[in-house]
C-alpha cells in the first residue's frame, strides 16, 4: 500500500517577509522557538515528514557515498562535500546531513523557517548555515555544489521552469541534484488529495494542487533540458504495519525521488 | 564535571546476557556505549552464579555470529540434532505417540544449540574487554537517572556523571527502569519452580533433546558437550509444583537421581548427580510498553516467559537484533537516536512478535500441566497430528529456530 504524504515547507508558513536583513523582537524569538518545537516533534503536526525523512537521507546518502567512494558504516561518511539544501523548511535534512560530516548550506524563501531552523541548530549545538534566500538569488552569488537537493518543492513552485534552470546552475559539473516530489496519476489524487488531505488529515487541505505533480517522465526530461542526466528513480511507499515509509523501485505510483548528474 | 564523567550514545543499564550482548552489538558497529554491570565481573564467569543453559536458536546464532560472539562460547555449545517430545506421567515412561523433530526436516543446519549460560558471559566479557568504545562499568549501579528531551544524564555510585542520548532498561524482570517510568506489566504466576542442574549420564546422547510433558510441567534434558575428560552431560529443566520442588532439590545426590529417572526412564543410563542444584520460581511478564521518554526495555525487563520452550533468551536477543537495528540505521542516518520516532520503530516491531509468542507459549503450559484424561489423549492427538503433517510441522519448527517473521539483519545472518 503505498500512500502520499506531503508538508510544504514555503507554503505551510505564509511568505510575509520580504528582506534577509530583517530585525527581530524578543517576543518574535519565542514564538519561533515553539514553532521550532512543533516542527522537530516526531508525532507533531509534521509527523508525515519525519517519516519519509529516513528514507530521504538514505537515498542521498547512499548515491553521495558510491560516487565519492565512502563507507557508510563509517563515522563522517559525507565529510568535505558541499551539498545545498533547496527549501530547508526547519532543517529536518540539513541537520542530519550535517552530522553526516557533509557542508551544507540551507535556504529557504521564508524567513520565518530560517528563524526556526537557526534556533533548533542553537539548540542541538550544530554549526549550520541557514540563507533566508531564493535559488534564483544563490545563482548570482556564483555558488556552486557537489549536490543539490530539491525535494518536496517543485510541486509548489508557481514559475517551474525559471526555477529548474536555477537549480541546476547550482550544481557543480560532475555533481549531482536530487529531486522528489508527487506522481500525477490517478492513485496520486485519491492518496496524496483525497486521503492525506481530506480524510486522514496528515496534512492541511490545499497544501497540493494535484495538476502541479510531475510525472517521472516530466521530470526526467525538466531535467534533461536543463542539462542534467537522471540516473536512478526511486519509488517511496508506506507500510501501515511498520508504519514506516521504503525505497520501492517498482512503485513510482505517488511519492517518489531521482538522482541526476551535471556532466563534467 | 569530573575527569571521569563519560558522555556516549547509548547506556545500558543491566549487565546480563542480553545487556552486554546488546552493548558489544552496538560498539561494533561504532557506537560509544556504557553498560552498567551490577556484579563483579570474575563472580560470574564462576559456575556457582548460574548453573542454567540456554538454548540457542538458529537465528540467535547468527545474531552471536555477527557480532564476534560466536567464536567465543561455540566450545561449549552442543548442536541440537533432534528434539524428542513426548507425554507421560510418573513411572510410565513416554506416551506411545510423540512428536519428533529432526533438523534435515528443514534444512542442513542444527535447529539450536545448548551454550552454558557463563560460556555465553565468558565470551561476551572477553569480547566487551577489547572494544575501547565500550565502557563496561562493573560493579557499579545508578545512583541516579534523568531522562529529559534532550537527552539522558545518570550519576554512577561512585559519583561519575554520565550523558547519553539514549537509556536502555535492561535490567531483568524486576527492572528498576520500567518501575521509575511507570510502566506497567501483566504477571502470570505459574506456581511451579524450574529446577536446572547438569547431569552426568552413562551413555551419548546423540545431539538429541529431550522434551518430556509430565502432568507437573515439562520436564527436559538439553545436550551438553561432553567434558574434557569425556563424560557425558546433559542441562536439566525440570519444572515442578512449587510446595515439591524445595523437597526434591533438598534430597541427596542418589535419591535426586532416582526422582529423574522416574520421569526420563533408562534411554541415556544412568544419572549422576552433585549438589550444584538451582530452583527458580516460574512465572511470566510482558510489560505494557517498551518504551518511554529516552527509554528502552530490552530482554527480561520488558518480557520474561515460561522457560517451556527456551525461548525466554532468544526473545530476547531478537530485541537486541531488533533495537540494534533502528539504533545504527538512525545513527548512520545523522538521525537523532533517542528520538520517539526511533523508539517507536522498535516498539511495533518487536511487540507484536513477544505478544503471539508469550500467548501461545501460555496455553501451552496449561495444555500440558494437567493431568485430565481427555486433555491427554487431545495433546496426544494433537502432537501424533503435527508430527503427520510435514509442512505444519516446518512452520513450527522454522518458528523454534527463529528464522520466520520479518527479521532483523543480524537474525538473516547479515551485518548491521
Amino acid at each position: 500500500m503505498t500512500m502520499a504524504k506531503k508538508i510544504e515547507t514555503t507554503q505551510e508558513l505564509p511568505l510575509q517577509d520580504d528582506a534577509a536583513g530583517i530585525t527581530v523582537d524578543p517576543q518574535e524569538i519565542s514564538k519561533f522557538a515553539a514553532m521550532a518545537e512543533e516542527w522537530w516533534d516526531p508525532l507533531g503536526k509534521f509527523k508525515p515528514l519525519h517519516q519519509l525523512n529516513p528514507v530521504r537521507i538514505c537515498y542521498i546518502r547512499d548515491h553521495l557515498a558510491k560516487r565519492h567512494n565512502r563507507d557508510i558504516t563509517r563515522n563522517l561518511p559525507l565529510e568535505g562535500l558541499t551539498i545545498l539544501d533547496i527549501g530547508c523548511g526547519g532543517g529536518l535534512l540539513s541537520e542530519p546531513l550535517t552530522r553526516l560530516g557533509a557542508q551544507v548550506t540551507s535556504i529557504d524563501a521564508s524567513h520565518r523557517n530560517i528563524e526556526i531552523a537557526r534556533l533548533h541548530a542553537e539548540e542541538t549545538g550544530l554549526v549550520m548555515d541557514y540563507r533566508h534566500m531564493t535559488a534564483e538569488d544563490l545563482v548570482e552569488t556564483g555558488a556552486r555544489f557537489d549536490a543539490v537537493i530539491n525535494m518536496e518543492v517543485i510541486e509548489h513552485v508557481a514559475d517551474v521552469e525559471a526555477y529548474s534552470s536555477s537549480c541546476a546552475a547550482l550544481v557543480k559539473p560532475g555533481g549531482v541534484m536530487f529531486g522528489s516530489t508527487l506522481n500525477r496519476t490517478t492513485k496520486s489524487y485519491l492518496l496524496a488529495i483525497v486521503g492525506a488531505e481530506y480524510l486522514l488529515r496528515w496534512v492541511p487541505r490545499g497544501t497540493h494542487e494535484w495538476n502541479k505533480f510531475l510525472r517521472p517522465s516530466e521530470f526526467v526530461d525538466l531535467l534533461r533540458r536543463n542539462g542534467l542526466v537522471t540516473q536512478d528513480i526511486m519509488g517511496m511507499v508506506y507500510n501501515p504495519l511498520r508504519d514506516k515509509w521504503f525505497q520501492d523501485a517498482k512503485d513510482l505510483d505517488v511519492n517518489y525521488m531521482l538522482v541526476a548528474e551535471k556532466p563534467l | 564535571m569530573s575527569e571521569k564523567d563519560l558522555t556516549v550514545e547509548v547506556l545500558v543499564v543491566g549487565g546480563g546476557l542480553v545487556g552486554l550482548t546488546l552493548g558489544v552489538a552496538l560498539a561494533s558497529a561504532g557506537l560509544e556505549v556504557a553498560v552498567i554491570d551490577r556484579e563483579p565481573p570474575g563472580s560470574q564467569k564462576a559456575a556457582p552464579f548460574d548453573g542454567r543453559s540456554s538454548a540457542i536458536a538458529l537465528g540467535s546464532q547468527r545474531v552471536f555470529e555477527q557480532i564476534g560472539l560466536w567464536q567465543g562460547m561455540s566450545w561449549a555449545a552442543e548442536a541440537i540434532q533432534h528434539i524428542e517430545i513426548t507425554d507421560g506421567q510418573i513411572d510410565r515412561g513416554a506416551s506411545s505417540l510423540s512428536m519428533s523433530y529432526d533438523f534435515r526436516d528443514v534444512g542442513n543446519v542444527p535447529m539450536g544449540w545448548i551454550v552454558e549460560n557463563r560460556a555465553i558471559r565468558l565470551a561476551t566479557h572477553e569480547k566487551a574487554a577489547r572494544l575501547s568504545n565500550l565502557h563496561h562499568l562493573a560493579p557499579h549501579s545508578l545512583a541516579r537517572l534523568e531522562r529529559n528531551k534532550r537527552g539522558v544524564n545518570a550519576q554512577l555510585d561512585d559519583g561519575r556523571n554520565l550523558s547519553a542520548s539514549l537509556v536502555i532498561g535492561a535490567d531483568g524482570r524486576n527492572s528498576q527502569l520500567r518501575k521509575e517510568a511507570g510502566i506497567k506489566v501483566a504477571e502470570t504466576d505459574y506456581h511451579q519452580n524450574g529446577i536446572v542442574c547438569t547431569v552426568v549420564h552413562e551413555k551419548p546422547h546423540k545431539g538429541v533433546a529431550f522434551e518430556h510433558f509430565l502432568p507437573s510441567g515439562p520436564f527436559a534434558l538439553l545436550p551438553l558437550p561432553d567434558s574434557e575428560e569425556g563424560v557425558h552431560r546433559s542441562s536439566l529443566v525440570w519444572s515442578e509444583k512449587r510446595e515439591l520442588a524445595d523437597d526434591y532439590l533438598a534430597l541427596d545426590n542418589t535419591g535426586f537421581a532416582a526422582e529423574l529417572h522416574r520421569r526420563f526412564g533408562q534411554a541415556l543410563g544412568d544419572f549422576t548427580v552433585t549438589d550444584m542444584r538451582w530452583s527458580y520460581p516460574l512465572s511470566s511478564l510482558h510489560a505494557e510498553r517498551y518504551t518511554d521518554l529516552r527509554l528502552a526495555l530490552v530482554g527480561d525487563s520488558a518480557h520474561g516467559m515460561h522457560p517451556i520452550a527456551g525461548q525466554g533468551l532468544n526473545l530476547g536477543l531478537r530485541d537486541v537484533a531488533a533495537l540494534a537495528e533502528v539504533i545504527v540505521d538512525a545513527r548512520r542516518a545523522g538521525l537523532d537516536i533517542g528520538s520517539v520516532q526511533v523508539l517507536e520503530d522498535y516498539a511495533r516491531w518487536r511487540r507484536f512478535d513477544n505478544v503471539l509468542l508469550l500467548g501461545a507459549m501460555d496455553g501451552l503450559v496449561k495444555l500440558f500441566s494437567n493431568d485430565l484424561a481427555p486433555l491427554r489423549i487431545a495433546r496426544d492427538l494433537g502432537l501424533a497430528t503435527v508430527d503427520k503433517l510435514p509442512p505444519v510441522k516446518r512452520f513450527f519448527m522454522k518458528h523454534a529456530m527463529g528464522i520466520v517473521g520479518d527479521l532483523p539483519r543480524l537474525m538473516r545472518g547479515e551485518s548491521l
